[in-house]
């Protein structure tokens, strides 16, 4: 994908050759190397034992239940959760499950409407990766990552409460 | 009153930074209008009909003396020499340039404040009830509890952009002061057998078209889940709430059309995954905010003073103010006391200007320990009075126009900008309470009536909780033109209700005829001591419907 921010040792860079891409359901898989399958997709081709588990990425909608995809988290390089408008808020709390739950290890990619002013939020929430929406300068986006973080509460990034560690100290 | 460690500061000196950036690159055109709304919204800017216009939070209702000079200083200089205390402790300034907002919010920052999640679709201010601490009727105070939860709501990655706004109250006192039954989560707080502190949690209330009080998920939920279960409320409510439709993506729809069973098994099964983990709140973190919030150092005094029972005998004018603007306080000797922003026609209700807050300043540090309390009902209130300082207080105030003796009657009026600001209005709603406030204006009218709330709201959206006053106005508009249509029946409180509607909408001009004849009814078949909302209960709306609408009614027979 273009575009793309990844956390790498969790500082955030560019990703000048990011292999993924994003394929249609009608779109043939054999000659792309790193797609990203819809999860309906997914789901027919496991059950059918035709899925490339190694090289195959899943994208989720908002409306996507993260459980259902639990069972072959172990092998999933990628997950690509979508933000169907920068106001929608589901993925935040889809990404949450993923990691904290279900203790999802791979590349979390935010895709669709990824904007700088909301990337530390993601990243928070667990997102590795983040496709920036095309019409906007990734440069611009990267600055996102080394502004404002501070929360209170706990995040996938600070798995302790601001009160767990202020008493701490 | 707590007060901000490094952390704290340091946050809203970030947030302050940020904003600043985020106001440059929409100036520049870098950031689009569409992407900008809800940044400057998380920060409390909304664009009014002529201005912006900025909420600041006043978290759980409590300013110091300086915050309060801090928010003259903002009124003086930034707006026009005032600003409007509004119904969930937060206070709005209406003329505000956009430029110019970053440098305010540093000023705030400065003195402990910010205006974060004053607006958008996020948690907002947790409020609770303005005599918290200091309440005779208090269980116990619930201001720790509230800051722990402004902590955790404040800039929560994965809460940020909910189907809607997402308001939290909470209360313990054995009369309900903060309207929490209208919240999307109302708390109240109160001891278990062996003294332990529990919560009741009630989700899905909420006023707006659909007014709909909440219901009880849980009860005797120990505190130390208050934030796992909150975390297990709103979790559920992102993932599902409705965002197709912003009429109907309040937790209150999500509520009802799971049914409250359905829903609250859901919340319970989410929170068995998080319950015990590290968010758990500790007695540590519990005595650190606890500690912050420490009674002030009260003097040991007499409750009855020879010096105040004098003035009470000699001064029917001040008498009359004790009776109706003070409250009992904890400490014998000690009163708590309302101060009215409604005067009658000169402001509109919650108004206050500059010069005034800093009388108040002034006069908390005086008199009491320099705290300030803000009410649900839009007034002011001084939390630590001693009675012996009651008749210098009152005369103090009585010059800056803030001693009028009408708290909780008539002419308390709760009133939203309506359409002389607000940009979603349907009418405007300030001359109907002036209007009203006008035509009722004699005190020992007022006093015979009782306790009597009145709340105005000047379109559907409900920002004057009308349809929880004992008498509620909602102005429509029909074809261009502005009516006003009137119930009867509402109260906040332990006793919620929503009021109904009498009838057909009225013109402005024909509203304080309609309160006067509503009035008529209830002076006619009031029993001894009874306040106009049980006259209601016990009659029902057909006599006042009645008494309304006789006249027109015999027009029409006559012309039949
Ligand atoms: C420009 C000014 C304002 C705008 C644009 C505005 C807008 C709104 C809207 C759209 C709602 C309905 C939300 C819903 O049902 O989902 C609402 C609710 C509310 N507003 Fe305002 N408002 C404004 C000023 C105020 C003021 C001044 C007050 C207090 C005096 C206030 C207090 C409230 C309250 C308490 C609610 C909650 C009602 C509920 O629970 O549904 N608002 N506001
Ligand atoms: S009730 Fe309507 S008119 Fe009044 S402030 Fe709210 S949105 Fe504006």
């Amino acid at each position: 994908m273009n575009n793309t921010i990844g956390l790498i040792n969790g500082v955030a860079h560019v990703l000048p050759e990011d292999p993924w891409c994003l394929v249609d359901d009608d779109q043939p898989l054999d000659s792309i190397s790193s797609p990203i399958i819809s999860f309906a997709r997914w789901q027919s081709l496991r059950e059918k034992g035709d899925l490339d588990q190694l090289s195959c990425g899943v994208l989720l909608g908002p409306d996507d239940d993260p459980e259902t995809v639990a069972p072959g988290l172990d092998t999933l390089p990628l997950i690509a959760l979508e933000f169907p408008s920068f106001r929608d808020g589901r993925a935040y709390t889809q990404a949450n499950l993923l990691r904290t739950r279900y203790g999802y290890k791979g590349d979390l990619r935010a895709t669709g409407d990824v904007l700088r002013d909301q990337l530390g939020l993601m990243r928070h929430c667990g997102f590795s990766s983040f496709a920036v929406r095309e019409d906007k300068s990734v440069l611009e986006a990267l600055k996102g990552l080394f502004g404002f973080d501070m929360i209170y509460a706990r995040s996938v990034t600070n798995p302790e409460p601001l009160f767990r560690r202020r008493s701490a100290k | 009153m707590y007060r901000y460690d490094e952390y704290d500061h340091a946050l809203v000196q970030a947030r302050v930074a940020q904003f600043r950036d985020q106001v440059a690159r929409r100036l520049s055109g870098e950031l689009s209008e569409e992407e900008f709304l809800p940044l400057r919204l998380q920060n409390g800017v909304y664009l009014q009909r002529h201005a912006y216009m900025l909420r600041v939070a006043i978290p759980y209702g409590t300013l110091s003396a300086n915050q309060l000079r801090a928010l003259a200083r903002i009124a003086e200089e930034f707006d026009r020499g005032y600003g409007h205390f509004t119904t969930r402790q937060n206070i709005q300034f209406n003329w505000i340039a956009l430029e110019r907002v970053p440098d305010i919010l540093q000023l705030l920052a400065d003195q402990e404040m910010h205006a974060i999640q004053t607006s958008g679709n996020c948690v907002r201010n947790i409020t609770t009830e303005a005599f918290a601490g200091v309440a005779s009727d208090e269980l116990i105070d619930p201001r720790p509890l509230a800051e722990i939860l402004r902590q955790w709501s404040t800039v929560n990655p994965e809460f940020l952009f909910l189907p809607r706004k997402f308001k939290i109250a909470i209360s313990s006192s054995e009369m309900d002061r903060a309207a929490i039954r209208a919240h999307d989560v109302g708390l109240y707080l109160y001891r278990g057998e062996n003294g332990e502190m529990l919560l009741r949690v009630m989700v899905g209330g909420g006023l707006g078209r659909t007014p709909i009080l909440n219901e009880t998920i849980r009860e005797a939920l120990p505190w130390q889940h208050l934030l796992t279960y909150v975390e297990a409320v709103l979790r559920v409510y992102n993932r599902y709430g409705r965002r197709d439709n912003k009429y109907k993506a309040r937790i209150k729809i999500l509520v009802k059309a799971l049914g409250v069973e359905a829903f609250a098994q859901e919340v319970e099964r989410e929170w068995e995954q998080i319950r015990d983990g590290v968010a758990e709140l500790t007695s540590e973190e519990y005595a650190r905010v606890a500690h912050e919030f420490q009674a002030p150092d009260y003097e040991r005094i007499d409750a009855i003073d020879p010096d105040f029972g004098a003035w009470l005998a000699r001064n029917p004018a001040f008498s009359v103010w004790v009776q109706n603007n003070t409250r009992a306080h904890k400490m014998p000797g000690y009163s708590s006391v309302i101060l009215s922003t409604k005067p009658g026609t000169s402001a509109p209700p919650g108004d206050v200007t500059a010069e005034q807050m800093r009388v108040v300043a002034d006069l908390a540090e005086k008199y009491g320990f320099g705290e300030i309390r803000v009410a649900h009902e839009q007034n002011l209130v001084l939390p630590d009075i001693r009675k012996r300082d009651l008749y210098a207080l009152w005369k103090a105030l009585r010059a800056q126009n803030l001693a009028t003796p009408n708290i909780g009657l008539l002419t308390d009026v709760i009133s939203c900008p309506g359409g002389d600001y607000c940009s979603l209005a349907s009418t405007r709603s300030l001359p109907v309470a002036k209007a009203i406030q006008q035509r009722f204006d004699n005190l020992d009218f007022l006093h015979d009536l009782g306790e009597l709330s009145l709340n105005i709201s000047g379109c559907v959206n409900a920002c004057g909780h009308h349809h929880i006053g004992n008498i509620g106005i909602l102005g429509v508009d029909k074809n261009g033109e502005e009516f006003f249509q009137i119930t009867i029946g509402g109260a906040q409180g332990k006793e919620s209700s929503i009021g109904k509607v009498i009838g057909p909408a009225f013109r402005a001009e024909e509203v304080p005829e309609a309160i006067d004849r509503l009035l008529s009814v209830y002076l006619s078949y009031r029993e001894v001591e009874e306040r106009f909302v049980d006259t209601v209960r016990r009659i029902g709306i057909a006599p006042f419907k009645e008494g309304v609408y006789q006249r027109e009614t015999a027009k029409v027979e006559a012309s039949a």
